[in-house]
């Protein structure tokens, strides 16, 4: 994948935001001291008038945008994952889910992939905090393609949106041509009959490799981007597990609480399926290359072959 | 103001803590010491400050209260019952299943309240939201909001002061009812905020400090509120928790209760009794 165009879903959130603006104007941002690294900064350059940076005060600045949606706006709140979904909890929770005002959430630099920073800053419970509220809709994206559309749809959706983006670059696998983006809707990357693997996130490439890995060792990986997690794709979840018989879900995430948990969910009700779930071990993460920490922690496309080819017995 | 019009505000004070009493009674829970603390705002604030129809509670250009010390809703939902908002009837359905009335506000659900609150320090939050929407938009609607004095021991609620300064909205009036009262006690015992308007001025704030039972005083502070440009206003009310039922008044006790029968019976017949005076004036 050495000549793949490599883009942050960080980047892409600030070039959709811009592009969004000319057509919108009750479009407005908010940032909280960080615009130069959740990428809102772009929208800043092209709109200096209509980005607020509240400071480093994210509790606040969630209200405050609750309270702008409350008033005719399309507030997009914007932080790091760690300070969005973890110190402002409360705030999106009460002021703005709630209330379920038409607040749209841009939380970058979620998972360990933040890399460098460590376990202070490499949020892995978003997920799980998000999808616990009400009326929440919950994504995150696999590259830029998707990501700039993911955007938009949020936009267009009436209710609370959070959108989890990554710090590092991501190869664009997306065609941008015909592509649409629909919440709530999965997508089948690569059939396959033996196994289906759910991917979110930086996690798709590494499940697609997987899936050519896969193939040549004789094993029919099913390969799906599960981009929403909250309203989550059933049919298509369900559909896959009756005809590859075992599941394995993959996200820069706490087994706990995210994507996994919500097939699981799914599936022991209504079609109980072998499922393993592969993600951060409830454990914090450290410092180290982005890279690297991806390695380390398994969300690899090596170690899903690895479970995919001990689920299959081979 | 004409003494007419202080006679219906102070009979319009005298109802809305009728209707606190009424249906925190009913309910067997609620926040009746907050409440009454803040009733002669509600009445001034829906009798003669805030630009609202109640024919129209979403109407765009209206004027907006946050309710930021959302547990002394009481005193809110009886000023919206007296101004048309909804039947006063309803007001005994406070906190029941099915009621509009919830224990805390709720914009979806209660005509006429433009915010759901009840997590403290979020409110004013909320309010420099619409006021900066307000700012964006050319609207010349201005956004109240109340805020208890135990309630800005938040630090978000200074984060707030700090937004509202720093984009200017003077669009924007914070009030704060000093009763000086929190559910654990005295504010000076428990987590003493004080000075309350240094502290505002600090954050660059115009302060009118006033008598929170005085209507003279209230309608100055808030045409210097109007008049006052570039900066967000505050108004520091010295107010008592429990006003008009003598058996609650600086009760700290009566922050979080419900009235039995027989002190229902009681504090009635002194509101009832003080509506009397005021309609004899």
């Amino acid at each position: 994948m050495a000549d793949v165009k490599k883009i942050a879903t960080r980047e892409s959130y600030g070039n959709a935001l811009k592009e969004l603006a000319a057509q919108h104007e009750d479009l407005i941002v908010f940032d909280a001291d960080l615009a130069g690294a959740t990428k809102t900064g772009i929208f800043k350059k092209a709109y200096p008038d209509r980005h607020f940076n509240c400071g480093i005060a994210e509790g606040n600045m969630m209200a405050v945008a609750a309270g702008a949606a409350a008033a005719g706006m399309v507030p997009f709140a914007s932080t790091f994952a760690m300070f969005a979904a973890g110190r402002a909890f409360e705030q999106v929770r009460n002021s703005i889910g709630y209330p379920h005002l038409n607040v749209k959430i841009g939380a970058t630099h979620g998972g360990i992939s933040v890399g460098e920073d460590g376990a202070s800053h490499q949020c892995c419970e978003d997920f799980a905090l998000m999808r616990s509220i009400p009326g929440m809709v919950v994504m995150s994206p696999s590259d830029d393609v998707e990501a700039r559309a993911m955007v938009k749809a949020a936009y267009e959706h009436v209710g609370p949106v959070y959108m989890r983006f990554g710090r590092s670059a991501v190869p664009v696998f997306h065609e941008e041509e015909g592509y649409t983006f629909q919440i709530g809707k999965g997508e089948v990357l690569q059939d396959g009959a033996d196994v289906a693997i759910i991917a979110n996130g930086l996690l798709v490439a590494e499940a697609v490799e997987a899936g050519k890995a896969l193939k040549e060792l004789g094993i029919s990986a099913r390969v799906i981007n599960m981009a929403t997690i909250k309203p989550l794709d059933e049919e298509l979840v369900i559909k896959a597990a009756k005809e590859c018989g075992k599941i394995i879900t993959c996200e820069e995430h706490n087994v706990i609480g995210g994507l996994g948990e919500a097939v699981c969910g799914v599936l022991s009700e209504k079609c109980p399926t072998l499922v393993r779930r592969i993600g951060v071990n409830d454990e914090f993460g450290h410092s180290g290359p982005a890279a690297a920490l991806l390695k380390q922690f398994g969300l690899s496309a090596d170690h899903i072959v690895e479970v995919a080819k001990e689920l299959c017995g081979k | 103001m004409t003494a007419n019009e202080k006679k219906q505000l102070m009979a319009m004070a005298c109802k809305v803590r009728m209707g606190i009493i009424e249906s925190i009674h009913a309910a067997k829970a609620g926040h009746p010491g907050g409440s009454l603390s803040a009733a002669d705002l509600f009445a001034y604030l829906y009798c003669k400050e805030l630009k609202v129809d109640p024919a129209n509670p979403k109407w765009e250009d209206r004027d907006r209260f946050v309710l930021s010390k959302g547990h002394t809703t009481p005193g809110l939902y009886a000023a919206l019952a007296l101004r048309g908002f909804f039947p006063v009837e309803d007001l005994k359905t406070l906190r029941q299943i099915g009621s509009h009335l919830q224990g805390h506000p709720n914009m979806n659900m209660t005509p006429g309240v433009d915010m759901s609150t009840g997590s403290l320090g979020q409110g004013v939050s909320a309010a420099c939201g619409m006021a900066l929407t307000g700012k964006i938009r050319n609207k010349d609607y201005r956004v109240y909001t109340l805020l208890g004095d135990g309630e800005i021991e938040e630090g978000q609620v200074w984060e707030a002061m700090m937004f509202a300064h720093h984009y200017k909205l003077d669009n924007l009036c914070v009030i704060i009812d000093n009763n000086g009262l929190q559910l654990d006690g005295k504010l000076d015992d428990i987590m003493c905020p004080y000075p309350i308007p240094e502290k505002l001025r600090a954050f660059g704030f115009e302060v009118a400090e006033i008598d929170g039972s005085d209507f003279d005083q209230m309608e100055e502070a808030f045409a210097k509120a109007r008049a006052t440009k570039g900066v967000p206003f505050a108004i520091v009310m010295k107010t008592v928790k429990g006003k008009g039922v003598g058996y609650m008044e600086n009760q700290v006790g009566w922050h979080g209760k419900a009235p039995n029968d027989a002190e229902y019976e009681q504090a009635m017949a002194e509101l009832k009794a003080q509506l009397a005076e005021v309609e004899a004036m």
